[in-house]
C-alpha cells in the first residue's frame, strides 16, 4: 500500500444518499479476476445510456468535465449493500484517495481502509457546506491531524480514526504485514483448548 | 458479570488485543465462493504464502453460475473462467470444494448450515454480506472484504473492533399468513436501511423461540440490510434438532460433550445491550418493499408513502427517487398491480421449508398466464428433496419454472435476470436499482406473497386468497393450507 497522509484536492460531489454498492460497481462486472481496471465502470448505470459508453449520461457528475479531484463527497450511509470490495476497488482505480460523507456503510468502510482509500466522516452540517461549494472549491484531508478543511472559507472539522488504522495508513502497512508478525501467537492459541 | 451470546463467542476467538486497536479475532470457518476470491488467491501468492489451515475453508461455486444445464460447459466466458479458477485455487491450496456437479453444491449459506459445517459458538466469515445468515446457529457470523479473505487465508483470523449490541425481542404470535420474511421486513421498515449500522444483532423473544430454523436463517440473513454486521439467535433445542446427524455435524462420540457446550451460549440475564427494541408480533403484517432499499416496505394492504410527509428531507429526496424508478406512485396501494415475474430463490428463501409452503399455497393451482414464474432451489440437496416429496410436479402443474441451484436472479450475474421496467416479486433480500438486471424493479416479499401473486398474476394479500378448488372432495381454505 502507498503511504496516505495529506490530500489538497478538488472534489466530485455526489449528494444522493444511501448509495448502494450495486450502483458503485453492478454485480456484472464482479467476473474479473484481477483488482485492476474496475474504475472504467464505477457507477456505471448511472453514468451510461443503456450500458452504452458512447451514450454518457450529462445530468450525471462524472460526466460533467467541471468536476474533478481526488475526492469524492457523497451523501449520508454511502457503501450500504453488498460487501463487494470491488466497490473500493472501483472507487480507487478511478482516481479517488478519499470519500467524504457524514455515514459510512460498516464493511465498505473496512474495505476501503483495507484498501488505502480513506473514508472521512464528517457531521451533516459540514458535508451541507461542501456541498455548497462551487466546482473551483478545494478540500484538504490531513490524516495526521485528522481534519478536513473546505480550503476557502477556512471552516473545519475533526474526523475519528482507529489509531492502529491510522498507523497504517500513513506508513503504508496493511493488517496482513500484523497479522503474519503474530503467526506464533495465532499457533500457541490453536493450541489451547476451547 | 452478566455475559451477552455475543460477548461469550467473541471473547473465547480473542487472540490478542492491538494496542489502540481492533482486536485479532480467530475464526473457525471460512466459506468462499468463485466472486469474491481470486483477488485473494493472487494477492496471497504475491506474498509467497500457502493458505494456512486450509481445513477450515470450505468452497462452493454458486454466484454466477448457470441454473439450467448445469453438466455442460458455462457458455459466459468471464464466469466460466472464474469458476475454474476457483477449482485450481481449491486444488493448489487444498482446499474442499463443493464446485458444480457435486451432490453438496449451492449457495454458500444454504449449504454450510444443511451439511451441518455451521455450529453454535464458533466464528464463521465468507466474502458475501449474506454470512450473517449463519448467526441463527448461534454463531458470529459476518461478511468480509476480498482483503480480509487474503487475511483469513493468511492467519486464520482477522483484526476486528468490537461492535456495538443490539437486541431486538419480538414476543407474542404470529397472525395467519405472517412468516419469518415478513418479520425481518417488518423489522427494518421500522429502524430503516442504516438503523443498526455499527451494531451486531441478537434476535430474541417468544415469537423468535417459536420459529423453525430454516425461518431463524431468513431473518438472520437480512440483517445487513438494516446495516447490522450481523445477526444471531441464541441456539436451543430447536437448532440441536435440527443439527443432530447432519453431515458434518459432531458425530456420536462428540455430540454429548459440544451440546454441554451449546447450551451455555445464551444472553446472561441482565447483559447489557448497546440499544434494545421490543416488538409485537400481533402488528406484524405480511409485507412488501415499493422502493430502491429493503427499508422502504409497507405492509401488503399498505399504501405507498407521500413523500411531502416525510420531514427529513435527505429521505423525501431518496422516496422520490425510488418511486421514479420503480415506476409507482405515492399515496397509491399496491394490491391488485400486475407483476411479470415471480422469484422463488436465494440465501433468504431458497430452503425446503420454503419451497414446501409455496407447493402448499399452489397445490391444484395454476400461476397466471400473464406471470413468469422461476423457482431456484438453495442447493443441490434441496433440488433432490423437491423432487422426492414431488413438489417438483406440484410445480409444473402449476406452470412454475424449476431451474438448478444457484443464486440466479437474486444478483443477475447469470443469465437469469428480469428484463428493464418489468417487476418482479422476489423472496431474495435487496431491490436496489438494477440488482436483479438493469432497470429491473424487484418487489421484495415472502415465499407465501410471491406465490400468490403467482396465482393471481397482482400483488395479493395471501390472506385474501379464495379456498382453492376441492381436490379429492376435500376442500382447504389458504389458512390451512399455510399451517
Ligand atoms: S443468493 Fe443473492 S444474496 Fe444470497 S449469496 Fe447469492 S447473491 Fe448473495
Amino acid at each position: 500500500m502507498i503511504p496516505l497522509k495529506k490530500i489538497h484536492s478538488r472534489f466530485v460531489p455526489l449528494p444522493p444518499e444511501n448509495v448502494d454498492t450495486d450502483q458503485i460497481i453492478p454485480a456484472r462486472f464482479l467476473k474479473a479476476t484481477t483488482r485492476e481496471g474496475f474504475g472504467k465502470n464505477l457507477f456505471r448505470d448511472w453514468r451510461y445510456e443503456h450500458d452504452d459508453e458512447n451514450r454518457p449520461k450529462p445530468e450525471f457528475v462524472l460526466n460533467q468535465p467541471q468536476y474533478s479531484g481526488e475526492i469524492l463527497v457523497a451523501g449520508k450511509n454511502f457503501g450500504c449493500g453488498s460487501s463487494r470490495e470491488h466497490a473500493a476497488w472501483a472507487i480507487q482505480d478511478y482516481g479517488f484517495k478519499a470519500v467524504v460523507s457524514s455515514f459510512f456503510a460498516d464493511i465498505f468502510r473496512n474495505n476501503s481502509l483495507n484498501n488505502g482509500l480513506l473514508p472521512v466522516t464528517v457531521s451533516d452540517a459540514f458535508l451541507a457546506q461542501i456541498f455548497a461549494q462551487g466546482n473551483e472549491a478545494t478540500l484538504t484531508i490531513d490524516l495526521e491531524s485528522q481534519s478536513i478543511t473546505i480550503d476557502a472559507t477556512g471552516q473545519q472539522e475533526k474526523f475519528e480514526i482507529n489509531p492502529y488504522k491510522k498507523t497504517c495508513l500513513l506508513n503504508g502497512y496493511d493488517d496482513i504485514d500484523y497479522l503474519l508478525s503474530i503467526r506464533p501467537a495465532i499457533e500457541a492459541f490453536e493450541g489451547q483448548p476451547h | 458479570m452478566a455475559k451477552t451470546l455475543f460477548d461469550k463467542i467473541w471473547d473465547k476467538h480473542v487472540v490478542q488485543q492491538v494496542q489502540d486497536g481492533p482486536s485479532v479475532l480467530y475464526i473457525d470457518k471460512h466459506f468462499i465462493h468463485e466472486v469474491t476470491s481470486p483477488q485473494a488467491f493472487k494477492g496471497l501468492e504475491k506474498r509467497g504464502l500457502k493458505v494456512f489451515r486450509p481445513q477450515q475453508v470450505v468452497a462452493t461455486a454458486d454466484h454466477n453460475v448457470p441454473t439450467i444445464n448445469q453438466h455442460l460447459p458455462i457458455k459466459d466466458e468471464l464466469s466460466r473462467i472464474q469458476v475454474q479458477q476457483l477449482i485450481e485455487n481449491c486444488k493448489k491450496h487444498d482446499i474442499e470444494l463443493y464446485g458444480l456437479g457435486h451432490p453438496f453444491q449451492g449457495i454458500v449459506h444454504v449449504i454450510g448450515p444443511e451439511l451441518g459445517i455451521t455450529q453454535p459458538g464458533m466464528t464463521i466469515v465468507c466474502g458475501d454480506s449474506h454470512t450473517s445468515t449463519h448467526g441463527a446457529f448461534g454463531a458470529i457470523a459476518f461478511g468480509i472484504g476480498t482483503s480480509e479473505v487474503e487475511m483469513v487465508f493468511a492467519s486464520q483470523c482477522l483484526l476486528q473492533s468490537h461492535p456495538k449490541l443490539m437486541r431486538i425481542n419480538i414476543d407474542g404470535e404470529l397472525p395467519d399468513g405472517v412468516v419469518s420474511k415478513d418479520i425481518i421486513l417488518y423489522i427494518i421498515s421500522k429502524i430503516t436501511s442504516s438503523g443498526a449500522t455499527g451494531y451486531f444483532v441478537e434476535y430474541a423473544g417468544s415469537a423468535i423461540r417459536a420459529l423453525s430454523m430454516e425461518a431463524r436463517m431468513t431473518i438472520c440473513n437480512m440483517s445487513i440490510e438494516m446495516g447490522a454486521r450481523g445477526g444471531m439467535i441464541a441456539p436451543d433445542e430447536t437448532t440441536f434438532a435440527y443439527m443432530k446427524g447432519r453431515q458434518f455435524a459432531p458425530g456420536n462420540g462428540q455430540w454429548e460433550e459440544k451440546l454441554e457446550q451449546w447450551k451455555t451460549l445464551f444472553s446472561d440475564e441482565g447483559a447489557v445491550f448497546d440499544k434494545e427494541i421490543f416488538i409485537k408480533a400481533e402488528e406484524i403484517e405480511p409485507m412488501i418493499t415499493y422502493g430502491t432499499n429493503p427499508g422502504l416496505g409497507i405492509a401488503i394492504n399498505g399504501t405507498i408513502p407521500v413523500a411531502d410527509s416525510i420531514p427529513d428531507e435527505g429521505e423525501r429526496k431518496n422516496i422520490i427517487k425510488a418511486l421514479q424508478y420503480m415506476g409507482l406512485e405515492p399515496g397509491k396501494p399496491l394490491l391488485g398491480m400486475p407483476v411479470q415475474h415471480v422469484f422463488i430463490g436465494s440465501c433468504t428463501n431458497s430452503r425446503i421449508e420454503d419451497l414446501r409452503q409455496v407447493a402448499a399455497l399452489v397445490k391444484g393451482r395454476k400461476k397466471n398466464e400473464h406471470v413468469h414464474v422461476m423457482i431456484v432451489p438453495g442447493s443441490q440437496q434441496v433440488a433432490r428433496q423437491v423432487k422426492a416429496e414431488g413438489l417438483d410436479k406440484v410445480f409444473a402443474e402449476a406452470g412454475f419454472e424449476v431451474r438448478q441451484a444457484g443464486c440466479s436472479a437474486c444478483l443477475g450475474m447469470n443469465e437469469d435476470k428480469i428484463p428493464a421496467g418489468e417487476y418482479c416479486i422476489s423472496t431474495s433480500n435487496r431491490n436496489f436499482e438494477g440488482r436483479q438486471g438493469a432497470g429491473a424493479r424487484t418487489l421484495l416479499a415472502s415465499p407465501l406473497t410471491a406465490a400468490a401473486a403467482a396465482i393471481t398474476g397482482v400483488v395479493t394479500d395471501v390472506r385474501d386468497l379464495t379456498p382453492r378448488p376441492p381436490e379429492g372432495g376435500v376442500g382447504k381454505t389458504t389458512k390451512e393450507a399455510i399451517n
